[in-house]
């Protein structure tokens, strides 16, 4: 099973990294994603998460082929 | 109901006519129109500011946008409403975003209006990139208003 894993913004360009493919295991949560895709790095707290975009919390369960997206702060108006 | 990213510049103030033009409400039917419109300013935090980028979440942004326009039509009795947002390569005096509201009285306009473009910049996904004399620099947060 597999998520695709995207960065945004400043986050994208200190990680290098745009998006990607992580396999994960039944249970797995958007912080266990975001352990994976960085090296078990600790997740920032002013990071947002979505999922499938939509807001999603550090605990939300993944499913297979979802989409687990990382966020600055956003910027935007 | 609408709300759109756009790549390139906007007039709002056509946008707006345009739209009004369209409302599937009928004339007559409306009393008050409450608009928001942002511009990008030529410095921040005292520096000149020459270009901006501004990225967004394809997709997850249309999203967004369109949640808080039903969430702000569950919260008050409005008739129609219309947000457009940039994205891209901005110069500064180009507008950023519009965002209009259409009510019979003038609180649920105004109090709607008001609703979308503070929901939309606490939490809809974009991000700013200044280019400055120093060099380029993301925001790190939106002032508090």
């Amino acid at each position: 099973m597999s998520v695709k894993v995207r960065f945004f913004a400043s986050l994208r360009e200190r990680l290098g990294r745009t998006e990607e493919v992580v396999a994960f295991e039944s249970g797995d949560t958007a912080g266990r994603i975001w352990a994976k895709a960085t090296g078990e790095a600790a997740l920032p707290s002013h990071i947002f998460i979505a999922v499938n975009q939509q807001y999603a919390r550090e605990d939300s369960v993944v499913a297979d082929g979802d989409e687990v997206a990382f966020l600055p702060p956003v910027t935007g108006g | 109901m609408k709300a759109e990213v756009r790549i390139q510049a906007f007039d709002p103030w056509a946008e707006l006519s345009a739209y009004q033009q369209s409302l599937a409400v009928r004339k007559g039917g409306f009393g008050a129109t409450a608009v928001f419109v942002g511009t990008m300013r030529d410095f921040n935090q005292d520096t000149a500011v020459a270009a901006m980028t501004l990225e967004h979440y394809p997709g997850m942004t249309e999203k967004h946008l369109e949640s808080i326009a039903r969430e702000a039509k569950t919260r008050w009795a409005i008739l129609d409403t219309l947000i457009l947002h940039r994205a891209g390569q901005l110069q500064p005096n180009e507008p950023i975003v519009l965002c209009a509201v259409w009510s019979a009285h003038r609180h649920a306009a105004f109090a709607a209006c008001r609703f979308l473009i503070e929901e939309l910049k606490s939490r809809a996904p974009f991000w700013k990139k200044e280019r400055t004399e120093n060099g380029e620099r993301w925001v790190d947060h939106n002032t508090a208003g």
